[in-house]
């Protein structure tokens, strides 16, 4: 009954995000207030009953009711708790449903604190977001119903797949989803600026704490995702340029681009008709990414529900949103005249260089993805695109971005002088060379990859540090450090996630260029030498777990006679799924891990054993976690928490009618 | 319950497979051989799997293909002789670095090209704010009559 009354919840929802899509839009226009009023009710409605109909289908995953199908596909009653939580969204119907609640979330957030936007702009904004919702809607009712009973409910669930059924993964969808969702907000308000014919500074600055809310989940949910690989696949990797890697990885960086240029729109007005670009693209490759991910157009290691008709549906989806909001922008863009003036050498002009590189590289990993399918359909070459093309292409953008990083920021508004800026970063810059020449010189081999990523990770790191302390202005260094402290928000988060991306660039290179492996064959008993440590193969176990049954190796690692760590790599089996996994054991620590997973056994009663040394893996995650830190803090700046609440005092009635 | 312990962990064990990508028995003696054979195999693709090299699958027709580059290898071949091999028998699907040749480099171009035009642009548009006049325009139309609005009232 309650699964029932979940559909009944979501056809309801179905039904308001029709309505809210036609009569703000309708009030907006005639100037209606009434009609725009009901916008914000409605999007609260809409809200909770998606509440409700997944708050159903979870409650169906929780007490393991068969008789729902999805439940039967994807549980089982021995699955952990956790995992039947999970098991919700570990599949094409449910995660549909998880991003429709996200949209309606995101449509009610504008609707709770969106007070302080122009009436008709709200109205405006909660329709278009109301529209996107609708179509997902209809997408999940009509071809993906999560609800769907079976006439003979069998005994138990065929188990949610094993991969999926771990802490990383678990929550990797929500955030993903968070982030790509939450760039339907900005695109959102870019069509409502377009039919309003206005954007100006305060645009800018509502635009962009949803834009960068969407980045810092985007962030978090790629690094969820990155570090999962890392542990789970058995062999370090952390980034394959697969296909639904790469449908992340491009609204990433376009958000990236936009929360740069929407802080241009915001200080000088100026670009304003690139920002709304970006963010109609930002969202558009969003779509993209969940046609790639749900068609099964591209073959990729994650994807899952590979059905070409809910492909066509969704194209249907992406044409008429990008196709409208594009045509609208063809129509509108000559409305928007830039204010600010500024000279070529300036911060607005080194914010154009970033969304440059930004936003071409995003270009350049989307013609790498689409290329094989293009390749095939037009040239009849059947080929493949994999990372030797995008590590080629994409690390030239990634290395100037991290070059031109330090100087842009330290530009002031309007007019710079690049001599000026680079004053207090000569010191940095030839720190950082040396840096990177003296660890030239000091590895075997003659790979310039972290010698460059050293420099590059410094400059950026140091840079980033250098931009804050100039921040405070002349003085004494204990008046300086006073003022550290009373700074924005916003220069510390610029700062920090700046810092994040340095240590990032740096981890990638280290991992890149340092890593070591050694494969081989341990009898038990048996020991070996690696990177300075001896492992010894005591023992292989069975272990049997909640629904699994497990091979776990115990290896004990020792360095200079003193126990390091005693690790225990599993490969598992789960019997309902039929599938095996591996776990890898890894013993982090903050310059290294030791990373260790079990083979086969042998003949001849060894087992295989693989080990790698992981220089600085711990610090990709870091650098990621910095930046999502960078954008929280940037977030939490008092300009919007001010804004925020200057609506409290205006009461309803001192705004003017339009 | 030992009973069928027993037959499940000789059912894991069949079923479980080869769980690794590159199996200690397939590696070559002769370190060099092998660092050219890792090399060769991270850039080429599983033939059956979904966006793997050979050197990280654990498919079995991927062990089979490590084994034949490998094979190769000792029997002399260079590098190249040994792509063109692979590639005469399995197609050029089955490397993960495409060829620049054809209407390949249309792809290989696009990052360099893609750059040039927007970084030209760029270039224009920021000339074009630089010289731009700070007139100070006049009210818009709406803005006029909001403002006589207001002083009538």
């Amino acid at each position: 009954m309650i699964v029932e009354l979940g559909h009944f919840a979501l056809i309801l929802a179905f039904a308001v995000a029709l309505a809210q899509t036609v009569i703000p839009l309708v009030g907006a226009h005639k100037g209606w207030r009434d009609w725009m009023g009901v916008a914000s009710p409605m999007a609260s409605v809409q809200f909770a009953l998606t509440a409700f109909a997944y708050a159903a289908l979870t409650y169906a995953f929780v007490v393991s009711d068969f008789s729902v199908k999805l439940v039967v596909d994807n549980s089982h009653t021995l699955k952990p708790l956790i995992y039947k939580l999970s098991g919700v969204w570990g599949n094409h119907e449910g995660s549909l449903l998880l991003w429709v609640l996200i949209l309606t979330l995101f449509g009610a957030s504008a609707a709770w604190f969106g007070g302080n936007l122009p009436r008709s702009l709200q109205a405006r904004v909660l329709a278009v977001q109301s529209g996107v919702t609708a179509s997902f809607m209809a997408f999940t009712i009509f071809t993906s119903n999560p609800f769907t009973r079976l006439a003979q409910p069998p005994f138990d669930g065929t188990d949610l797949n094993p991969l999926l059924q771990d802490p990383g993964l678990a929550f990797h969808p929500p955030f993903l989803y968070l982030g790509y969702v939450g760039l339907s907000m900005a695109f959102s308000f870019a069509v409502a600026a377009l039919i309003e014919g206005r954007v100006d500074a305060a645009w800018g600055r509502w635009v962009r704490p949803w834009t960068l809310a969407a980045w810092v989940f985007l962030t978090i949910g790629i690094a969820l995702g990155s570090w999962w690989a890392y542990y789970e696949l058995g062999w370090g990797g952390y980034w394959f340029w697969d296909p639904v890697e790469n449908a992340s990885l491009m609204p990433w960086l376009f958000a990236a681009a936009l929360l740069h240029s929407a802080i241009v729109v915001e200080k000088r007005e100026a670009l304003k008709s690139w920002t709304i670009l970006l963010a109609i693209l930002g969202f558009g490759f969003s779509l993209m990414g969940t046609f790639i991910v749900r068609s099964g157009l591209l073959t990729s290691v994650h994807a899952f529900a590979s059905d070409p008709d809910r492909g066509i549906f969704i194209l249907i989806i992406i044409a008429g949103f990008l196709g409208g909001a594009l045509t609208l922008f063809a129509f509108r863009a000559n409305a928007l005249e830039a204010k600010g003036v500024f000279s070529t050498v300036s911060r607005e002009s080194a914010l154009v260089m970033n969304n440059v590189l930004l936003a071409v590289s995003s270009f350049v990993v989307f013609i790498g993805t689409m290329w094989p399918l293009v390749s095939e359909m037009v040239f009849d070459r059947v080929l493949s695109v994999g990372p030797p093309f995008f590590d080629a292409a994409f690390t030239p953008f990634a290395v100037a971005l991290a070059m031109i990083l330090p100087i842009g920021a330290m530009l002031p508004w309007k007019r710079g002088d690049i001599a000026r800026a680079m004053k207090p970063l000569w010191g940095i810059m030839v720190f950082s060379l040396a840096m990177g020449a003296l660890v030239w010189a000091m590895q075997t081999g003659s790979s310039a990859i972290v010698p460059v990523g050293v420099a590059l990770g410094l400059w950026v790191v140091f840079g980033a540090a250098a931009d804050l302390w100039m921040r405070t202005g002349r003085g004494t260094i204990g008046n300086r450090l006073a003022r550290l402290g009373r700074l924005p928000r916003a220069d510390w988060g610029k700062a920090t996630a700046h810092s994040g991306l340095g240590m990032t660039v740096f981890a990638v290179a280290a991992l890149t260029g340092w890593q070591s492996e050694d494969i081989r064959v341990l009898q038990i008993g048996e020991s070996f030498e690696k990177g300075g440590y001896t492992l010894t193969l005591a023992g292989v176990e069975r272990v049997q777990g909640p629904n699994y049954t497990s091979t776990m190796g115990i290896i004990e690692a020792e360095r200079d006679g003193e126990p390091v760590s005693i690790l225990r790599p599993e490969k598992r089996f789960y019997p309902i799924a039929g599938m095996p996994t591996t776990e890898a054991a890894i013993n982090y620590k903050i310059h290294r891990d030791l990373y260790v997973t079990l083979g086969d056994p042998q003949d001849n009663g060894g087992w295989a054993v693989r080990t790698y040394i992981k220089p600085f893996a711990n610090w990709l995650w870091m650098g990621c976690a910095l930046m999502a830190l960078g954008g929280l803090l940037s977030l939490s700046d008092r300009r919007y928490r001010v804004a925020a609440g200057a609506k409290k005092r205006v009461s309803p009635n001192a705004v003017p009618a339009e | 319950m030992t009973a069928v312990k027993a037959i499940l962990i000789t059912l894991m064990l069949a079923l479980s497979g080869p769980a690794f990508a590159v199996q200690p028995d397939e590696i070559l003696d002769d370190p060099v051989l092998e660092e050219r054979a890792r090399d060769l195999s991270s850039g080429l693709r599983c033939l059956v799997c979904r966006n793997e090299s050979i050197d990280e699958s654990n498919a079995d027709l991927a062990r089979d293909m490590r084994i034949l580059v490998r094979e190769r290898l000792v029997a002399g071949d260079t590098d190249a002789e040994v792509i063109s091999f692979l590639v005469d028998r399995f197609g050029e699907y089955v490397l993960l670095r495409p060829t620049t040749q054809g209407s390949n480099i249309a792809l290989w171009l696009a990052a360099p090209a893609l750059f040039l035009i927007a970084f030209g642009g760029a270039l224009v548009y920021l000339r074009g704010r630089a010289r731009a006049k700070t007139e100070a325009r006049g009210l818009s139309a709406d803005e006029q009559k909001r403002l006589d609005e207001l002083l009538s009232e």
